[in-house]
């Protein structure tokens, strides 16, 4: 199975993120994530789905995205020529034998310490999600207590959806 | 009235009118007064019909669109009102039949707060929508109407269901009319791929050129038949692809597939290239997939691109226009005489004749579906339109009916909806503003017979024939197959009175159990000028044949009946 990132550049009307959640379900495609948020225009939003499956899968996907109607455009994003990043909070046991080590670690993958109490420690990580993946494993013999990740979002290097 | 303001009830029959609207099916209820109000004021500028039951009213909607090709519009309340509009939404989303449905909804204020009669109809009908919309701003209610048309009748057509709370209803806004929307432009095939299928027509010895819904919806059965007569290829459908090519043409062998006849998915699967229009390659016309049309190439017109590779990969595609891409075909391709798949599709004709000799032969005295059907094939008019029921008596339909004009078929293909009848065969009626005919089984028509109602109280010409053998037999056929003859529930046993019924409903109807006595039942029928209802009975073992088992190939086709004994 492949992994397929994709952009969808949609008007930012009533029941779109459902319109588009729904297609999926009903077409029983396999996502690892679905990001929606605001755009530099008020009256368009950028979602970023990212998909598990052969090529027919993504052709098929692509397809099914642009019959929406408050769809405007889609594109597959490539390795090659777009940015990704996902974004991580996670809370790990804060103890005297845990601290040095979450610490070390967070200051290798350039994440951040954004709270700190006498039982958790919380952290920031963002990159590629197989960024995100290898520290989550650093952290699990330190005591995972919670996760909470974005979702991958990307962007084209230089053409865009917008156009 | 040039920028007056009118209320949003007004808004809606403004730009139904608008639209070019000049009928519409419905029911009433709480949320939805203002919107009857208005009906009730324009009665001289648009017909509303009441049907018993908000379902009937959708497949009424749908059975006028499919009549029509106009957009088939209804009504209904907040609730259970939209909510029994669902089953006919679905219905006319897979068949993809355009349909603006309008339902009312609580005012803003009660919304999410589980109201009476409040449901999220549009996230109810997000999966069987083209698109919906929940109005929240009576400034844009017109224009999401105008909107909806657009899309239900745009390229592939398909229902849209506009939600208007009621308070939305009874705004003031200023109104302007406007013409009747355009679709939007279909884009035409790209010239190469249009080249690329020219070379493969022009290359090929075997041509099958398999007719999709689609062809009827854009109109090019004239392109078809002339691509067919110029290049000598053989003409098959699907269910939905009925009515687009007249049953008589030479070289129209009619609908292929799981119980399509069988010179036609014989021709299908003995083709070296296949060419399909409008059609989307179901299940139901494919068999088993693996095995599809394995030794030919298949060139897909569409003007839907998801269609394309989704069930069955082809060798060429033409995304766009039909009529556009069929025109630009029949520049390129030369005419071409094909005597060899000529003599071996005749053979299958004339092998698909001797099955049907032998079952007549078979059947003895008892009557037959077939004779039903050579009787309505005989005395119906060119332009009536028939609708059907799902089942046995559905297939019967489509093997042996015959048309000479299109859109005169009005049957759930994808859905496979029982009930489905009734409110189609009245909304035929309205459309085509002339008899309709209901075939029906005793399954099906136990569903939706409250519509007989309906039939009676227009007094509506529709003639409805009710083969009725007593158990649901497509099920049955199934069980006596594949299951062991363990009949679970499909005998149904229940004694109905079917004329008896009729009656309390106003309507006259007769029992018949020969050939000559339903000809003659017919014929008064159509000289009834009101409904009319003729229960057929029918052997409960009869079969419908040819038969490609479930996920089977064309090598696994049943042709008669004595093999499965």
């Amino acid at each position: 199975m492949k992994r397929f990132v994709i952009g969808v550049y949609v008007e930012n009307k009533y029941g779109v993120l459902a319109r588009i959640s729904s297609m999926i379900m009903r077409k029983a495609f396999n996502i690892d994530s679905i990001a929606s948020g605001m755009t530099n225009d008020d009256a368009f939003s950028r979602i970023t789905i990212t998909l598990r499956g052969e090529d027919y899968h993504c052709e098929q996907l692509i397809n099914q995205l642009q019959k929406l109607h408050n769809v405007k455009n889609v594109a597959v994003l490539t390795r090659d020529d777009c940015v990704e990043r996902e974004l991580m909070l996670i809370k790990v046991k804060n103890s005297p034998v845990n601290r040095p080590e979450v610490m070390a670690a967070t200051e290798v993958y350039r994440g951040k310490i954004i709270d700190y109490n006498p039982h958790t420690l919380c952290v920031e990580v963002t990159g590629e999600p197989t960024k995100i993946n290898a520290f989550i494993d650093v952290m699990k013999p330190l005591g995972i207590i919670e996760i909470v990740r974005t979702g991958t979002v990307a962007m084209e290097r230089s053409r865009t959806l917008a156009d | 009235m040039d920028t007056k303001k009118i209320t949003g009830a007004q808004i809606v029959i403004e730009t139904l009118i608008e639209q070019g609207v000049t009928d519409v099916f419905g029911y009433p209820g709480g949320q939805v007064l203002n919107i009857y109000d208005e009906l009730y004021k324009a009665s001289d500028r648009i017909n509303h019909y009441l049907t018993a039951h908000e379902q009937g009213a959708s497949h009424a909607a749908d059975g006028y669109a499919r009549a029509t090709g106009k957009v088939g519009v209804v009504i209904a309340t907040s609730g259970p009102g939209a909510t029994n509009l669902v089953t006919g939404i679905a219905t006319a989303m897979l068949d993809s039949i355009p349909m603006v449905a309008i339902t009312g909804n609580v005012s803003r204020n009660l919304i999410g707060k589980d109201s009476f009669q409040e449901i999220n109809i549009t996230g109810v009908t997000l999966p069987i929508t083209k698109h919906n919309y929940f109005v929240t701003d009576v400034s844009e209610l017109a224009d999401t109407i105008r909107e909806a048309f657009k899309i239900a009748k745009s390229g592939r057509p398909g229902p849209v269901l506009v939600d208007v709370p009621k308070d939305i209803q009874a705004s003031l806004c200023e109104f302007k009319p406007q013409g009747e929307v355009e679709p939007f432009a279909i884009p035409c095939a790209d010239d190469s791929t249009i080249a690329e299928a020219v070379r493969l027509i022009n290359e090929c010895q075997k041509p099958y050129i398999y007719v999709g819904g689609g062809a009827v919806s854009a109109n090019v059965g004239s392109e078809i038949m002339e691509l067919a007569e110029k290049t000598d290829a053989y003409m098959g459908c699907t269910l939905m692809g009925l009515s687009a090519i007249p049953t008589n043409h030479q070289r129209f062998l009619g609908m292929e597939g799981m119980h399509g006849h069988f010179a036609s998915s014989v021709a299908n699967s003995n083709a070296d290239l296949v060419i399909a229009i409008g059609a989307r390659f179901s299940d139901r016309a494919t068999g088993n997939t693996s095995t599809y049309c394995k030794g030919a190439k298949i060139i897909q017109l569409d003007c839907d691109p998801s269609e394309i590779n989704k069930n069955i990969g082809v060798d060429t595609a033409l995304i766009g226009d039909l009529k556009h891409s069929l025109r630009e075909i029949l520049k390129g391709t030369v005419k071409s005489e094909k005597p060899l798949w000529d003599e071996q599709v005749q053979g299958f004709v004339k092998k698909e004749e001797e099955i049907a000799a032998r079952a007549a032969e078979m059947a003895g005295t008892r009557l037959t579906p077939a004779q039903v059907f050579d009787v309505i094939n005989e005395l119906k008019s060119p332009d009536t339109v028939v609708a059907t029921d799902v089942g046995q008596h559905q297939m019967w339909s489509a093997q042996y009916l015959k048309f000479d004009k299109v859109r005169k078929f009005a049957s759930s293909g994808g859905l496979g909806t029982m009930g489905y009848g009734m409110g189609a065969a009245l909304g035929a009626q309205v459309g085509s503003g002339t008899r309709s005919i209901l075939v029906t089984g005793d399954g099906s028509f136990g569903m939706n017979l409250n519509e007989l109602a309906t039939v009676s109280s227009y007094n509506m010409p529709v003639t409805i024939v009710l083969l009725n053998n007593g158990v649901l037999g497509m099920v049955r056929q199934w069980q006596t197959l594949f299951y062991g003859k363990r009949y679970s529930h499909t005998i149904l046993g229940r004694n109905t009175d079917f004329i008896k019924l009729a009656d309390a409903f106003g309507i006259a109807g007769e029992r018949v159990d020969t050939a000559e006595g339903f000809r003659q039942a017919f014929e008064r029928s159509l000289n009834a000028e009101a409904p009319y209802l003729i229960e057929v009975a029918i052997d409960k073992d009869e079969f419908v044949l040819p038969m490609v088992p479930p996920g089977g190939s064309m090598s696994d086709l049943i042709t008669t009946k004595e093999v499965t004994e």
